[in-house]
């Protein structure tokens, strides 16, 4: 086995066990390469389906080709699509680009709190309807008790604690200090009421692997990623207002690989296009311990 | 000593390893990975500089450790918190570090990253010298299955570059090591200095071996157990009808051995068998077969009710071992010690069940590996050799002769709080049972109405609810009310007196007023429930003061998970019960109440 081969294997594993486990599953679908590769992941795993709700939390400042992308799969492959947002926010223009909150503040109030309330139910979900080819209020409100996520350990300092499954406690927080071991291939698949196990498939993966893994599979990914002739690609994907792309001619997943192998952006961290990144100290330690994917 | 040849860490190696830093608090792993990172070049273009600033902000001396002291709160505790991930690569493999850490309150980190890791390096400090903990992780290590490790003596700059130091904790160590059964090399270095690190050291001109990077790449790939007899967990039946999907995909992870299709399989502790039909998969070319370390998904040429937990093997090859009671070395991390006369659940393989501590053996001090013989329950950091004993018997190889098979860890208020391998089989009294089970299971013959069909078209999923609780306390009348309701309901359901099986199936044994042929009544008993469970109904059983060991034997010979027990008033036996009812009870509430259970439980459905 290759390292591909035993990062999917490993992935796969994890998938299996959150659907053996967790009634109430979903996954979170960012649109970025990693879910989306998560969201492969979970072809492989279930022979070609997806047994489970995709999450998308929709800050409303998405970059326009990552919500055509997305509805475009959603029809191709027939997923059981769930988006929440946070309408009231932003018809209040409580953003960061309306000028009425800090970037850190724009990401608690459009991702972290829409989140934790379109995964309680709290907040309305809307559902893509196949037949009717639009989304609609989705009248299921049961709240998830075990959330797939796509972080990976090599993105930056706080992701590299993570569990592969994680619990989560009543408030949405993650008790760094105290999370429970993990035995061999044995996780955590039992909890309390009210709480939540968040589940990272991907810790494992770098970067590189995703993009490798892309290729080898012929995934399909947004064109954001790639130079469409300017020299500028995307290498994070986030909101547009916070999101710059870094200088590159990388126009295939072949070339990005390539880019990646030599060097070049070594010395660069993968979101450094992400300002809220850099106003959080650094690290996304205060937004994630809030919840934040 | 020559430097090694560097690479940067995004360039393309296929192989990689996991490895895992142990040792006491404060003896310098951080400070090494730190060194390692930065010597390697592996760390973001800034990050180096970025670090030196924030210690002169704060007045603080530089120190590599900080490079890994991503949160906040670590660096002001000072100690590593949690098992974090580091990348790096040199010319012969990619590396993940984990960094366990050596605070003793934290060691379940450390399993966690020992539980990931294929080697491991120990630090020991060279002023400090061998400490619990050094000798704690050394073993854990051992337990886990980690079987080649390297120790780093750290802080060499501290005792003058001592060989008579480093001497000393080598013939230490080792003498503690050889007594688990390890053996290892030893590293002379300094984080702090770079010394013996990356590259080799003058000051440490008496030391000839590797350095740590040459240490990393002289381990080896453990190789995949491959020729081992094949296991495969279960870990799911797929059935995505609704998606148009008419396949049925037994899924799991292949631990050993291999499969093709057209094999013979025989699925434990079920004993049902059938044929390999298909190997299936997606976005890959068609396979035949599959092997260890892969994830497996196959089709069966004869469909048979199998279920997550079972362990699929092959005819033919040494079977898995099914027993109830098991004899095992546990490690205990729990706040609460493990104690006896209270249920946990066992989780092995795939395999989940109520488990209780039947005996200690002795409980080892994994720090001195003394022993204490006389203790009752199993304490906060205990390695325990224990006998446990599980309410229904489960399917799992000893650990010395398939390592992935043999583990298990011990779940107590949703937690996992310790984990241990299995070094026995032990006998349990339901063998005589499972005998024939497993060859009833084996002749059974399949219609082709499977199961699922049933369930769907019945809109129920064939449960056995036991009535129980002591004479007189109006069990019949409770069941009967139940069966009534759920009939009107629309369900498939069946009361069964207990008096119908005592003058007609038991009657060449002689049953009531005596204790001698109950385990044989309660056998009969199970086999009629057993073929009515198998053409789908929900049945209503009353029985007098079930015990445990009466439920295990009928689960043992009931091919379901699906058994609720509902104990009706007072004098409890030790029976796990699903639902209580108290004296006095109401009628119409009691089977209001069976109704919300089953509903919940997903038997039947809500309206």
């Amino acid at each position: 086995m290759d390292h591909l081969e035993q990062l999917e294997s490993i992935s796969v594993h994890i998938l299996r066990e959150a659907y053996a486990n967790f009634k109430q599953l979903c996954m979170l679908w960012s649109i970025g390469k990693d879910s989306t590769v998560l969201l492969w992941l979970a072809r492989k795993a279930f022979i070609g389906h997806v047994p489970f709700p995709l999450v998308h939390i929709d800050t409303g400042y998405k970059i326009p080709e990552m919500i055509e992308y997305r509805d475009r799969l959603t029809q191709k492959w027939h997923l059981n699509m769930i988006y929440g947002i946070n309408t009231e926010a932003l018809n209040n223009k409580q953003t960061f680009p309306d000028g009425n909150a800090g970037r850190i503040e724009c990401c608690r109030i459009l991702k972290t709190e829409t989140l934790e309330h379109t995964l309680s139910g709290r907040w309305p979900r809307y559902r893509y309807n196949h037949s009717e080819k639009k989304y609609q209020l989705d009248s299921n409100t049961e709240p998830f008790t075990g959330v797939i996520v796509g972080v990976r350990a090599d993105e930056e300092g706080t992701r590299s604690k993570e569990r592969y499954f994680s619990p989560r406690d009543r408030q949405n927080d993650w008790d760094i200090a105290e999370q429970p071991p993990e035995f061999w291939n044995q996780y955590k698949t039992d909890f309390a009421p009210g709480t939540h196990v968040r589940i990272h498939p991907l810790l494992d993966w770098t970067e590189l692997n995703i993009w490798e893994y892309i290729e080898r599979e012929k995934i399909p990914t947004v064109s954001l990623y790639y130079n469409q002739g300017e020299g500028k690609r995307y290498r994070s994907l986030g909101c547009r207002p916070c999101t710059n792309p870094i200088e590159s001619d990388a126009s295939t997943v072949k070339e990005i690989i390539e880019e990646l192998k030599s060097g070049k952006l070594a010395n660069i961290a993968e979101r450094s296009g992400r300002a809220q990144d850099a106003e959080d100290g650094g690290g996304l330690e205060t937004l994630r311990r809030d919840g934040y994917m | 000593m020559s430097t090694p040849d560097i690479k940067m860490a995004d360039e393309q190696t296929t192989e990689r390893m996991n490895i895992v830093i142990a040792g006491h608090v404060d003896h310098g792993k951080s400070t090494i990975i730190g060194r390692l990172l930065a010597d390697t070049g592996s760390l973001p273009k800034g990050k180096l500089e970025h670090i030196r600033q924030t210690c002169r902000r704060n007045s603080k001396p530089f120190e590599y450790a900080f490079l890994l002291d991503a949160l906040k709160d670590e660096q002001s505790q000072g100690i590593t918190i949690d098992s974090a991930r580091v990348f790096f690569s040199t010319s012969a493999r990619d590396y993940i570090i984990i960094d366990a850490p050596g605070h003793i309150d934290f060691l379940r980190n450390m399993v966690t990253g020992a539980s990931r890791a294929e080697a491991a390096l120990v630090v020991i400090d060279a002023v400090e010298g061998v400490q619990e903990n050094s000798r704690r992780h050394g073993y854990m290590l051992s337990m886990l299955g980690i079987r080649q490790i390297v120790v780093l003596v750290s802080k060499m700059d501290l005792v003058e570059y001592s060989k008579d130091t480093f001497d000393r904790i080598m013939a230490e160590y080792t003498r503690f090591l050889a007594e688990i059964g390890i053996t290892c090399d030893f590293v002379p270095v300094s984080g702090k200095a770079g010394d013996n690190i990356a590259v080799g050291s003058e000051r440490l001109g008496w030391y000839t071996g590797r350095t740590v990077l040459q240490a990393l790449d002289a381990f080896e790939k453990e190789p995949q157990p491959v020729d081992k007899p094949f296991r495969m967990p279960v870990q799911d039946v797929y059935k995505f009808t609704r998606a148009g999907d008419k396949r049925r995909i037994v899924a799991g992870t292949i631990e050993s051995g291999r499969i093709a299709a057209g094999d013979e399989v025989v699925f434990y502790p079920s004993g049902k068998t059938s044929t390999i039909k298909s190997i299936e998969g997606f976005n890959q070319p068609p396979q035949t077969s599959a092997q260890a370390g892969q994830p497996c998904a196959f089709t069966l040429d004869r469909q048979i009710y199998v279920t997550r937990g079972e362990i699929a093997a092959r005819q033919k090859q040494t079977k898995p071992r099914v027993t109830s009671r098991i004899r095992a070395s546990l490690f205990w991390m729990g706040a609460k010690p493990m104690i006896k006369d209270k249920t946990y659940l066992i989780k092995v393989g795939t395999a989940k069940q109520p488990v209780e501590l039947d005996e200690v053996k002795r409980v080892i001090n994994a720090s001195d590996l003394s022993s204490t013989e006389a203790k009752n329950c199993i304490e906060y950091h205990d390695v325990a050799e224990c006998i446990l004993s599980v309410h229904r018997a489960v399917a799992f190889d000893c650990a010395d002769e398939i390592a992935a098979t043999g583990r298990f860890v011990i779940v107590d208020d949703y937690e996992i709080c310790g984990g241990g391998i299995i070094t026995e089989a032990l006998t349990d009294t339901q063998l005589w049972m499972r005998d024939y089970v497993m060859t009833r299971n084996y002749k059974w013959q399949t219609s082709t109405i499977s199961r699922e069909d049933r369930a769907e078209r019945y809109n129920q999923k064939p449960t056995l609810v036991l009535v129980t609780g002591r004479k007189d306390v109006g069990k019949k009348t409770i069941a009967k009310a139940v069966e009534a309701r759920l009939f009107a309901d629309g369900k498939i359901v069946y009361f069964m007196g207990i008096g119908n099986i005592l003058y007609g199936v038991d009657a060449d044994i002689k049953v009531a007023g005596t204790a001698e042929n109950r385990d044989e009544h309660l056998r009969r008993l199970a086999e009629v429930a057993n073929i009515m469970l198998d053409a789908g109904t929900i049945l209503v059983v009353t029985a007098i003061a079930l015990t445990q060991s009466d439920l295990d034997i009928i689960s043992a010979a009931v091919d379901t998970d699906s058994i609720e027990v509902v104990w009706v008033g007072p004098n409890l036996t030790d029976v796990n019960y699903d639902l209580l009812v108290s004296e006095g009870w109401d009628l119409n509430d009691t089977v209001e109440e069976v109704k919300m259970m089953l509903q919940d439980k997903g038997i039947i459905f809500k309206p």
